[in-house]
């Protein structure tokens, strides 16, 4: 089983891509868990048609110690897994060490089981790694691949950057690699080159470059994944891609976070030629 | 070990002892420690010497000190009776603070006496991922409704601090619900300042801001005093009372040994505030003169002398004979039995001598009663003490504020608009200052400490050990965690956190039981037997019969 997890600034598509992606590996025939790391509880709706998932930190919550697997995963389009972790509402407690809960109540349940016969377990995790609890799926071996969703906007990219700091870390002591960034296009000057000329300097692959497409916003609206609601159009065509990139890629590494400098400059050189 | 002294071999300088102590440890760490290791000379018109305290114990030092909530929770809240203590955290923290300190409690007439009980709000791993205010106002509530206490006092442990959870809102909800019953909360997360100090001051903010002053019924009685700093350890606070009593002065307060939640409301009524442990009440002190116009003075009622001096102390400032004189018929009457006891042991205890690392004020405290004894104290320090409790007060204009000393809040007090009155004109106070009493002053360990001796800030077990091997003292006096160290090297050993299982050793009955106590520890023999038998005698030698 690959163990893979989804990190990117908040709202650059995190959940989005991770979706429309499984849902390609899914018409590649592979078995998928899919476990939501946010305290909002919205990683898995396109792949369960809405948010029906009681979280595990609810079930916990509610249920004691006595929870059976079946309590807190559901099962999603195409046969996926869906998991939610769940959370405090904003503002109190601790989401970090509910992260850190849940991923050990799935373990101890045996979702990672190979009984289970997954091929895939996606992570997707809120934002930036703002805690311990946030870095839990690329501690202790979790993840042990992750993807980086970015854009050529200046925040996404430094967002990236911090990120890969947080892998090397943990690289350093653990199996965890970095599998390469995946760029959500948002229509900036030069975005491809730029975001390739990043992962090149961060020693690692643009693995995909997924298009912006307003197909993605009409599935959305409609609870599904692109796939889902209509595999006939382009934008299907690009998560198939995606999907296809991940199955096949073989390019691990640990990463070379950039200098702030070095960061800034690159935005200059690529944003200046558009200008010039 | 009635020989040890004489077996000293060699004869250490205190340079040599201090150069000793930080031989071991690599030149960053002994750089900090040389700092906070002080020969204590006199300072005939020279620079006197500076002692580095309240400062970070350096990692992997195996310090003496406890946490901030230590401070607040078990030393300076728990001692009250009739406030019920309700700790916010997991178990543990409630668990090992509960009854751990052997504050003594006597239930009054109303019965009300909450400190055999530990209330705590246990949070589980839910209570840390969804916040624990909800856990902590049902909390409240059930305590309400199973005790119906005067008032409830809420501890923070660390994890409520690290997720937030807003104690002091939920304290506030809960005071203004219930009507009848003063809930407070005490930011006091034990990784807060760089020892328990940090939580004695937080204690000491919250006390003043949500009780001091909320009872303005009149307290009855003719010479009104707090006596702040006094934590009724083996009973130390009721022998206090019982001597004051006999003198016809009125506790309005004992900050915190015994104290009921009506005295900390009416302590703003007395006429003069007694300062024991100058390290934890100090704020306090100063906040009741500043917003209630109450001077205080330094007191130690630990040593028959020590004592006899506080009360004249009281005595000389009511200006009034009557109490004068009852005083001194009290101290007539009280010394008997005190020298009768000295006489008794003074050929065993004379000459020995001794070393104590204790509290913020204790270690000097006790030098007295130690002298009384005639022993000598070879060194000593504290755990937590501030520069200004070894050099004495003068040097607070001076003291260095950190980042540490900066994370605790230091409240303003204006005087309060109606009930601020001087208690004395400011001529009377002249005089009074003039005749030799000091106000608001403290002068601190060294000046009472021999020439040439060594003041160690924050020891750690390896340099106890060290002491001790090197100078070889009669006895040691510390708390539990340096208890069995120093026993098994063979040296008697005191514990001044808590007596062991005695006490009082407060007053002047408590100074004859101190006596006693002392005397009993250094000629007793059985540290001769610490060594096995075959330790000392070779193993039993044989041949093999075929050889």
């Amino acid at each position: 089983m690959r163990k893979v997890a989804i990190y990117g600034k908040g709202g650059i598509g995190k959940s989005t891509t991770t979706q429309n992606t499984v849902a390609g590996l899914v018409e590649l025939g592979r078995k998928v868990m899919v476990v939501g790391c946010d305290p909002k509880a919205d990683s898995t709706r396109l792949l369960l048609g809405g948010m029906a998932q009681k979280s595990v930190l609810d079930t916990l919550r509610e249920e004691g110690e006595d929870v059976e697997l079946e309590d807190i995963r559901k099962e999603g389009y195409g046969g996926t897994w869906c998991v939610e972790s769940g959370g405090p509402e904003p503002g109190v407690g601790c989401a970090g060490r509910g992260i850190i809960t849940s991923i050990n109540m799935l373990e101890s349940l045996g979702a990672y089981e190979e009984s289970e016969g997954l091929d895939y377990a996606f992570y997707d995790v809120l934002g930036d790694v703002v805690c311990g609890g946030f870095a839990m799926p690329i501690r202790d071996g979790k993840a042990e691949e992750i993807y980086i969703v970015v854009s050529g906007e200046m925040m996404a990219m430094y967002a990236a950057n911090n990120i890969c700091k947080g892998i090397v870390k943990f690289a350093q002591s653990g199996s965890v690699r970095l599998g390469g960034l995946i760029c959500n296009s948002r229509a900036v000057d030069n975005e491809a080159e730029m975001i390739e000329k990043l992962a090149e300097m961060i020693g690692t692959q643009m693995i995909y470059f997924v298009p912006r497409d307003n197909d993605v916003q009409r599935a959305e609206i409609n609870r599904k994944t692109v796939l889902e609601w209509n595999p006939e159009v382009p934008q299907a065509d690009a998560y198939r891609g995606l999907a296809k990139a991940i199955d096949e890629n073989e390019t691990f590494v640990i990463p070379k976070p950039l200098e702030i400098e070095d960061l800034e400059k690159l935005l200059m050189d690529y944003g200046l030629m558009e200008a010039a | 070990m009635a020989t040890s002294t004489a077996s000293k071999k060699v004869q250490w300088t205190p340079t040599d002892v201090k150069a000793e102590l930080l031989k071991k440890y690599p030149p960053k760490v002994a750089r900090k420690r040389a700092k906070q290791i002080m020969i204590n000379e006199t300072s005939d018109g020279e620079i006197s010497p500076q002692i580095t305290a309240n400062v970070r114990t350096i990692p992997g030092i195996i310090t003496m000190r406890g946490c901030t909530y230590a401070g607040c929770k078990g030393v300076l809240m728990g001692p009250t009776r009739d406030i019920v203590n309700l700790v916010h955290g997991p178990i543990g923290c409630g668990f090992y603070a509960w009854l751990t300190r052997r504050n003594q409690t006597d239930a009054g007439a109303d019965g009300e006496n909450y400190i055999p009980y530990c209330v705590s709000t246990d949070m589980q791993e839910q209570d840390i991922i969804f916040g624990g205010e909800k856990k902590l106002a049902l909390a409240i509530q059930e305590i309400y409704d199973i005790m119906h206490p005067k008032a409830i006092a809420v501890f923070s442990t660390c994890p409520v601090g690290l997720i937030g959870d807003d104690v002091h809102a939920v304290a506030k909800s809960m005071t203004a619900k219930l009507g009848d019953c003063n809930v407070f909360a005490f930011s006091c997360e034990g990784y807060k300042g760089v020892s328990q100090s940090a939580g004695h001051h937080i204690a000491n903010n919250q006390v003043y801001r949500h009780v001091i002053g909320e009872n303005d019924e009149p307290v009855k009685g003719e010479y009104k005093v707090n006596l702040l700093g006094e934590y009724n350890i083996g009973g130390d606070a009721f022998e206090i009372d019982r001597i004051l009593e006999k003198c016809g002065i009125t506790l309005t307060l004992t900050f915190s040994g015994n104290a009921t939640y009506d005295q900390f409301a009416t302590a703003h009524q007395a006429d003069l505030s007694m300062v024991m442990c100058h390290r934890s009440v100090n704020y306090i002190a100063d906040m009741l003169e500043t917003s209630f116009g109450i001077p205080w003075i330094k007191v130690n009622f630990i040593g028959a002398n020590s004592t006899a001096k506080s009360l004249r102390k009281i005595a000389a400032y009511f200006e009034d004979q009557k109490l004068i004189d009852r005083v001194e018929e009290v101290i007539r009457e009280e010394m008997l039995d005190v020298e009768v006891a000295a006489r008794e042991v003074r050929s065993r205890t004379e000459g020995k001598t001794a070393m104590l690392f204790v509290g913020g004020s204790r270690a000097h405290h006790y030098i007295e009663l130690f002298n009384e004894l005639g022993m000598k104290i070879l060194s000593s320090g504290y755990e937590f003490g501030h520069r200004d409790d070894y050099e004495g007060r003068q040097v607070l204009p001076n003291l260095k504020v950190d980042a540490d000393s900066r994370n605790i809040e230091e409240i303003e007090v204006q005087p309060d608009e109606k009930r601020y009155k001087p208690r004395k004109s400011e001529e009377q106070m002249a005089a009074l200052e003039k005749s030799g009493m000091k106000f608001k002053e403290y002068e601190g360990l060294a000046p009472d400490m021999d020439e040439n001796t060594l003041i160690i800030d924050d020891l750690n077990q390896y340099e106890a050990e060290k002491l001790v091997e090197l100078l070889k003292p009669d006895l040691f006096c510390a708390g539990i965690k340096e208890k069995f160290s120093i026993m098994k090297m063979g040296v008697p050993m005191k514990m001044l956190h808590n007596y062991d299982s005695g006490g009082p050793y407060a007053g002047f009955k408590g100074a004859a039981n101190f006596y006693y106590e002392i005397d009993r520890l250094l000629s007793s023999n059985v540290r001769e037997f610490l060594k096995a038998p075959w330790q000392e005698n070779p193993e039993l030698t044989g041949a093999y019969v075929w050889e």
